[in-house]
């Protein structure tokens, strides 16, 4: 059947739980290695990143309030749903990024490895991190890792689908919502992850997807005064500065990662101490 | 009492008059409420909405779990809605019920709020189910612990079974306790009078009675304030300026909780009743969120960053 038309996917944002078009109407286009024009993907506004960090907003109270528990299958949902279309993942990202099948399906692999580790640290990081400590009175001290509130990030141009994950997944274990721009020239495993986190019982804002230029984006993500973190492992290290200079107005935690560790999950909780007595 | 002349209290005037109207097209307010929301309005003229809309603001708390020092609050944000901002103008009035009414004035007064109305909902809100008597010496009440503004509801299941004149003698009446103490806004909750062409003939059954301005909703009803309602309204205030040359006001409430909406209202009564229109004396816009969102557009236009709820206050 060679008359049959092309069904095109049309890539869009993910906010909300939803998948809107940007707000501006803008698109950009995305080429292979070889410069073969291969999709359209909306060129995200600030408006746009307004609305999504309105609705990181709504929904922090009640990710932070689901249990480590809960949390933790939410995250192990997603790797099992991300396994279950890798296909899909390895064939974007050859065409994307030009690269053998073998280095794609490591890359997808790793993805959903990645993913099922950090579902593991949900219930964990409390107890490991958390502390007992010793004070002179009747009194028990606790001090216990909590969540920021809405953080956002900037994926790593490559791996676009590893470095989503490892944008995404801890700031979430911590109990905090994320906006996250994805990888400008390799969006479309972010467009179609974010497909996967529709079917895989995460909350509408938990997560929200933008695409787009990190030099449009990334100033309004600084200054935002209802963002709280930021975290800029994607963004070149000649723009640190700049960024950080905007966050310190509205005392903003900026971090920038090389790896993927536990120390990622922390940097965006902060530490509750609790006074409790003991009695007699 | 006149009327304005356009019926004589009997109920075969009032019968003559409320045939006389004429209907609503209702695809076509649909049509032109959706058009007008859909302008763009550029940053010089948005400062100037959004003072104008805080100006405009019904600062309201209607709830049960009302207490004393929830109410002071409120005053106190009413007066100066950004304690670190003195440009920002005070709202246009608290809306509280009844019991409220006396704290509300006293606080108000204390704090240099001689300016700011009470606003009380008066005549049994938000059912509207209780004897005439009650609902007078409700209003009374009202108007003796200090209230400036009363914001009446009509009977909605008279106006519905076509017993028109028993509605417009309850407002008559209420207007006659308020006198020249009060202003009267008289509520139809648009949410249950189903039809626009109920929405006219509530209008123009309110203004022949006396009411200073016309109020979509109480609040406890969805929908509420919708732009399509506020247009059939602000049509008919038109409508009754060049039957009569009196400016009656309209107050929408319940649903407008952006600076988007809030600036939507703006067009609307421009764009329908006119520019006279746009100032709290005829304007007034019901709200308790609502203040809050435009405070932190403002605070975004002025520091050129967006702001956070964090920094306004929680009510």
């Amino acid at each position: 059947m060679s008359n049959r038309i092309d069904v095109k996917k049309t890539y869009k944002l993910f906010i909300n739980g939803a998948f809107p078009r940007t707000e501006s109407g803008r698109t950009y286009e995305v080429k292979n290695a070889k410069g073969v024009f291969i999709a359209n993907p909306c060129l995200a506004s600030r408006k746009d990143l307004k609305e999504a960090v309105v609705a990181a907003r709504a929904a922090q109270p009640g990710w932070n309030k689901a249990t480590a528990y809960n949390k933790g299958q939410i995250l192990y949902r997603l790797a099992e749903m991300l396994e279950g279309r890798r296909a899909q993942f390895v064939e974007e990202i050859v065409t994307v990024t030009g690269v053998s099948k073998a280095k794609a399906e490591k890359e997808v692999t790793d993805s959903v490895d990645r993913l099922v580790w950090y579902a593991g640290w949900t219930d964990k990081i409390p107890s490991l991190s958390g502390a007992l400590n010793p004070v002179a009175g009747p009194y028990y001290n606790f001090t216990i890792p909590e969540s920021m509130g809405v953080i956002a990030a900037i994926a790593p141009e490559t791996p676009s689908l590893l470095g989503l994950i490892d944008s995404i997944a801890p700031i979430i274990v911590g109990g905090n919502t994320v906006v996250v721009l994805a990888s400008t020239k390799a969006p479309l495993s972010a467009m179609s992850f974010a497909e996967v986190i529709a079917t895989s019982d995460v909350p509408a804002g938990v997560i929200n997807i933008l695409t787009g230029k990190k030099d449009e984006i990334t100033p309004w993500m600084a200054s935002h005064m209802d963002i709280d973190g930021l975290d800029i492992s994607g963004l070149g290290a000649k723009k640190h500065v700049d960024v950080k200079t905007s966050g310190t107005e509205n005392l903003k935690r900026i971090y920038s990662f090389k790896s993927a560790d536990p120390g990622r999950i922390l940097a965006f909780m902060e530490n509750k101490t609790v006074w409790h007595p003991i009695g007699l | 009492m006149n009327f304005y002349g356009l019926v004589d209290g009997t109920e075969a005037s009032l019968k003559k008059y409320m045939g006389s109207l004429s209907g609503v097209d209702q695809v076509g307010a649909d049509a032109r409420a959706a058009m007008l929301g859909t302008r763009s309005i550029k940053t010089t003229s948005k400062r100037w909405a959004i003072d104008t809309a805080i100006s405009m603001v019904d600062l309201t708390t209607l709830e049960g779990a009302d207490t004393p020092g929830k109410v002071k609050a409120l005053c106190t944000k009413a007066v100066r809605p950004d304690p670190t901002d003195l440009s920002v103008p005070s709202v246009g009035a608290v809306c509280v019920y009844n019991d409220m009414v006396e704290i509300a004035r006293t606080h108000l007064d204390l704090i240099g709020g001689k300016h700011v109305g009470v606003a009380a909902v008066s005549t049994a809100f938000p059912s509207g189910r209780a004897s005439m008597a009650v609902k007078i010496q409700d209003t009374k009440d009202a108007i003796e612990a200090g209230a400036s503004e009363i914001d009446m509801v009509i009977d909605r299941g008279a106006f519905l079974s076509g017993r028109y004149i028993e509605v417009f003698d309850e407002i008559v009446k209420i207007r006659e306790v308020c006198g020249t103490k009060a202003h009267l806004k008289v509520i139809f909750e648009t949410g249950e009078l189903v039809t626009y062409d109920n929405v006219r003939k509530a209008s123009f059954l309110a203004m022949a009675a006396g009411a200073d301005f016309i109020k979509t909703s109480t609040g406890k009803v969805a929908p509420a304030a919708t732009a399509p309602v506020v247009l059939v309204m602000l049509e008919a205030v038109r409508d009754f300026y060049a039957m009569t040359q009196v400016r009656i006001g309209v107050k929408p409430a319940g649903g407008i909780r952006n600076t988007k909406d809030a600036i939507k209202q703006l067009v609307l009564v421009n764009e329908t009743a006119g520019p006279e229109w746009l100032k709290p004396s005829l304007f007034r816009i019901g709200a308790s969120a609502l203040l809050n969102d435009l405070l932190m557009q403002r605070m975004k236009m002025d520091d050129g960053y967006y702001a956070s709820p964090q920094y306004v206050t929680i009510d």
